[in-house]
């Protein structure tokens, strides 16, 4: 599978939940899929679903779900530290590992060759870090949310993108809406 | 009252309630004052882009955030500020400690703070520069400015301001 099936395939999970989605393609996908008040689409600032997310988690009680990339991941690695150290139970982030930057043309990551996410994840500190296979992805992330533990999971897919549109809602009322179905 | 927590004072009285950190010597004080406050929830961040996206989240999520952090920062935080702060308009107060000004030892600072100012300008953050310790009476004004406004602005704080740095 590639990311945009993993998406189609979690859109009903994820459309109860407050989503931080990751710049690019997973964002203007997601955004195709099932356009929701509860999910906030990055446009830009690579690397910070995951810092974003945990914020909001620590922030308020709903259930926060970050979906991220392997390449953004790596660029923002500082973050596994700080949220294995700074646990928000409410909080899962969902790494989309298809080894490669997806959305600037599947250049490789470092993740699709020696490096395994799971292991650094692990050696940060974060407690509950669960590999799986795309088509797994749904199962495991409805028993991230319903244990109630903050859990990172690193889905590992195929490389490829489907072409779509851009998204071109302003940024304000992108936060707008989200701010409001956060209240909600 | 020690300048540390008149700062976290003001800090609290305008409602601010998530405060990330990147240490600098300059900043030790008042970081330890924030770590004590129980209104308020620290988290260290490893790098101050990432704490500006864990400070956009609070926001979200309905809690006042600031950032705690040193001048060289700002080099790696403007695609932050502009993509994700400005871009959505968002508030963040920026507690800056201003190295590399008069009374600096360590010349390598000054290489930043001679860009910081402009820096700062040419992204349009309205800057204030305490430079003496009444300049922070000024501190819960910018608060509130900041959080009506909902933009990123910068408080940069030199070493007179802290009182130097003892006999070096
Ligand atoms: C600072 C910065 N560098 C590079 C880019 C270009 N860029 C946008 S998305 C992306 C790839 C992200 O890859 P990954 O996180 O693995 O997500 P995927 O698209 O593979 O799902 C890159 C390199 C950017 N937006 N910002
Ligand atoms: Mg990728």
């Amino acid at each position: 599978m590639i990311r945009s099936e993993i998406l189609k395939d979690i859109a009903p999970i994820l459309r109860d939940q407050l989503v931080v989605c990751n710049i690019g393609l997973p964002s203007q996908e997601l955004h195709m899929i099932d356009d929701q008040p509860t999910n906030f689409y990055m446009l830009g600032t690579m690397g910070l679903s995951s810092s974003i997310g945990l914020g909001l988690a620590l922030a308020q009680d709903k259930t926060v779900i970050s979906i991220d990339g392997d390449g953004s991941v790596l660029t923002n690695l500082g973050t596994l530290p700080t949220i294995a150290n700074n646990v928000a139970d409410n909080y899962i982030l969902l790494i989309i590992d298809n080894g490669s930057y997806g959305s600037t043309g599947d250049q490789p990551t470092y993740a699709g060759k020696k490096t395994k996410l799971e292991a650094v994840a692990a050696a940060c500190g974060c407690e509950n870090v669960v590999t799986c296979q795309d088509v797994d992805t749904g199962k495991v992330l409805q028993e991230a949310i319903d244990s109630k533990k903050m859990t990172i999971i690193v889905s590992k897919c195929d490389s490829g993108n489907i072409k779509l549109p851009v998204i071109t809602m302003d940024p304000v009322v992108i936060r707008d809406r989200f701010m409001k179905a956060v209240e909600a | 009252m020690s300048i540390d927590s008149k700062i976290v004072d003001d800090f609290v009285a305008n409602g601010v309630e998530f405060v990330t950190t990147v240490p600098c010597k300059q900043l030790a004080g008042v970081i330890d004052e924030v770590e004590t406050r129980p209104e308020i929830f620290h988290i260290p961040s490893n790098k101050e882009d990432e704490g500006m996206g864990l400070c956009a989240g609070a926001f979200m999520g309905g809690k006042r955030p600031a950032i705690i952090m040193q001048n060289t920062a700002i080099g790696v935080t403007i695609n932050t500020l502009a993509t994700l702060i400005q871009y959505y308009r968002m508030p963040l107060p920026m507690l800056i400690s201003y190295r590399g000004e008069l009374r600096e030892p360590v010349a390598c600072q000054v290489e930043m703070a001679v860009h910081t100012k402009a820096l700062l300008a040419q992204m349009n953050i309205p800057t204030y520069h305490f430079h003496t310790q009444a300049d922070a009476e000024e501190l819960d004004n910018i608060l509130k400015y900041t959080f009506m406004c909902n933009k990123p602005v910068a408080i940069l704080t030199d070493a007179n301001f802290w009182g130097g740095y003892g006999d070096q």
